[in-house]
């Protein structure tokens, strides 16, 4: 394991990154002592702790051979988020099949062989489930169709 | 003697009622289910499932997350031996001699050694669980802020160590792991500690969130990575029942993998991932068909996957009586009884008895389920096997969405599972392991509290973790284990048990 370089760098400027703005969040708060712990105490000594580790793993990264990323699947990544986004965006407003059917339809582009048609009938089908399973049987509390579309 | 069989009769009182059964039963069939199911590991399929157990009462909550959980791995193990796909690590030995078998037209002998396998070995395991646990717990009921605090620490190191890759980074994500556990209203003082001003973080993020957002959706994204729509050709089964010669061939390795399993599940960090590697290493060199591992030998299945049930199972031990998660698996259990309102630790088999020992007997029940349903079922799987990624990832969305959808009935969660998705695929291109990061999500908020008092006990003086006999020991342990992984030889030998096959 002694080519993984730009990895590590990655990896410790990733780890950097969070311990600082911990750290930076924590002087917000009343540090306290030793004896009587303030809220800040334990997550700034965990900041520093964490700022120390990534900087060490930035440093051998630098030091040693540097190796690609592998393949980053940028697209996919992004789909997924923003599909899951707007489930979420949409499920009360507009409801859950809607929402269901935007996740399915929005998230299956990423995949590489289904096709409109496909990812709608999919879609479809897995809104009247959930409506009757989730919403029906279940009663979790989200309108089936949303005050958007005048539910 | 006699008190482990009283213990186990009030465990069956709770496991054997007909709802427990049900739960038990449902569980199995639903983790199999999920579990043959291609890119959806025991962590993923456990943290989706979860939401749907919070309104049972807790023992029949965790019954049904156990089932969930040797139900996933044996349906790993099923995708091992049928298709060449482990749909877990710990399956991954399973797949060298497994699916050799099933080229061979074997897949069926295969199939039915694993779940003999497992059933013998989750018998054996229910036992070592009853003998072991009550003295454990002894100690621990000894234990004060100062002793849980180190060994918190031990726990955290001991799954460093045992975990693949870089220690440096696996470090890092305890530390990232243990500071994201305390987004939220700090119990001692009030305080509201990075939540920016969102009050739908002042309770902090839901752990199922986290494993979701890290382990379910960065998955997603790297199975999509690869060009998909690759058709999988799964292999015939017929033939289930081992012969009497493959019966003699697999009692000794399953009682050897048994044993290692047993032990190794009981380690933090070990669990069944190391235990079906150390089993097929150690059967590999004591068989006497060692010479033909690799080639669809019946003890490459055998000894691996008892092993890994086996493991599976005692690693429950440290986590029904020292609170301590010793696997992501287990710091989900640990999770699903925080949200029960049961505090984790020793307390937990003093004052829920019928759910500790309720649990344990479970086990037993739900493994001889595993035993009667996968055989003759395995058409279904076989079936469910066949179904294409493209169709699969959108229906795991749905559910997910829906499941943190319905923990708080809160769209901040669903919003939180997409920003975790999106962390873990990056510790995934990084090579950050998220099982550490998991861990100290969950021991996050305890480790403060521990510390607190312990310093409060001392007046402020971190001398008392080193004065106290029971803490330093467990201090000591955790430097030990950190040193001797810097040692060369052994560094080596740990790249080396990962990366072979």
């Amino acid at each position: 394991m002694r080519n993984t370089g730009s990895k590590d760098v990655l990896a410790g400027l990733m780890f950097l990154a969070f311990g600082v703005l911990f750290w930076l969040l924590a002087q917000g708060y009343p540090m306290g002592s030793a004896r009587r712990m303030g809220p800040a105490y334990f997550p700034n000594l965990l900041a520093l702790v964490l700022i120390l580790i990534g900087g060490v793993t930035t440093v051998r990264g630098l030091l040693s051979r540097s190796t690609p990323l592998g393949p980053f699947a940028g697209k996919a990544l992004l789909l997924v988020t923003v599909a899951v986004a707007l489930f979420g965006f949409a499920v009360e407003g507009a409801g859950l099949a809607v929402a269901t059917i935007l996740l399915v339809v929005v998230s299956s582009a990423a995949g590489s062989s289904l096709k409109l048609p496909a990812a709608m009938a999919l879609a479809l089908a897995l809104a009247a489930f959930c409506v009757v399973v989730f919403r029906l049987a279940l009663g979790l509390p989200f309108p089936i169709v949303g005050p958007w579309l005048g539910g | 003697m006699h008190e482990v069989f009283a213990n186990l009769a009030i465990g069956g009182a709770t496991a054997l009622s007909a709802a427990n059964l049900l739960y038990c039963f449902l569980g199995v069939l639903l983790g199999t289910l999920v579990g043959v199911l291609p890119g959806l590991g025991p962590v993923a399929t456990i943290a989706m499932l979860l939401p749907a157990t919070l309104s049972l009462p807790a023992e029949s909550a965790l019954i049904m997350l156990a089932g969930i959980y040797y139900g996933a791995q044996y349906g790993g193990s099923t995708t091992a031996i049928l298709i060449n796909l482990p749909g877990e690590s710990s399956s991954v030995v399973t797949t060298l001699d497994g699916h050799r078998m099933a080229q061979q037209g074997r897949a069926g002998v295969a199939l039915s050694t694993a779940a003999i396998g497992s059933f013998v070995a989750g018998t054996v395991a229910t036992f070592v669980i009853a003998f072991l646990a009550p003295p454990l717990a002894q100690v621990a009921l000894k234990f004060q802020a100062p002793e849980y605090f180190s060994l918190m620490v031990l726990g955290l190191i001991a799954s460093i160590v045992l975990a693949q890759g870089s220690l440096l980074k696996a470090l890092g994500m305890v530390v990232l792991g243990l500071l994201l556990g305390l987004v939220g209203t700090d119990v001692t003082s009030g305080t509201q500690r990075f939540t920016f001003g969102l009050p739908a973080l002042s309770d902090g993020i839901n752990f199922v969130v986290v494993a979701v957002g890290v382990f379910g959706i960065a998955e997603i994204v790297r199975n999509l990575e690869a060009p998909g729509g690759q058709v999988v050709s799964v292999a015939q089964v017929k033939g289930l029942l081992p012969g009497r010669d493959d019966v003699k061939r697999i009692i000794a390795p399953i009682l050897r993998g048994t044993a290692t399993g047993s032990l190794l599940g009981v380690l933090p960090g070990g669990g069944a991932l190391l235990a079906s590697f150390a089993a097929y290493a150690l059967e590999k060199r004591v068989s006497r068909h060692g010479g033909e591992f690799g080639t669809g030998a019946i003890e490459g299945v055998a000894a691996p996957e008892s092993a890994n049930n086996a493991g599976a199972q005692t690693s429950f031990i440290p986590m029904l009586t020292l609170g301590i998660p010793s696997n992501p698996v287990m710091a989900l259990m640990i999770g699903a009884l925080i949200i029960q309102g049961i505090r984790p630790g020793p307390n937990v088999m003093v004052e829920q008895s019928g759910l500790f020992w309720g649990v344990i007997v479970s086990m037993w029940v739900g493994n001889l389920f595993l035993l009667v349903l996968n055989l003759p079922l395995i058409g279904l799987w076989v079936r469910l096997i066949a179904i294409p990624y493209q169709l699969l990832f959108p229906i795991i969305l749905v559910f997910s969405s829906i499941g943190v959808l319905s923990l708080a009935n809160a769209v901040m969660d669903v919003y939180l599972m997409a920003v975790f998705g999106v962390l873990g695929y990056a510790f995934a291109k990084l090579d950050c392991e998220p099982a550490p990061l998991l861990l100290g999500y969950i021991l996050g908020p305890m480790m403060e509290e521990y510390l607190r008092r312990a310093m409060t006990l001392s007046r402020g003086d971190p001398m008392i973790f080193l004065e106290r006999p029971i803490s330093l020991g467990m201090l000591v342990a955790a430097g030990l284990a950190l040193i001797v992984l810097l040692v060369p030889v052994v560094r080596a030998t740990r790249q080396r048990a990962f990366v072979e096959e």
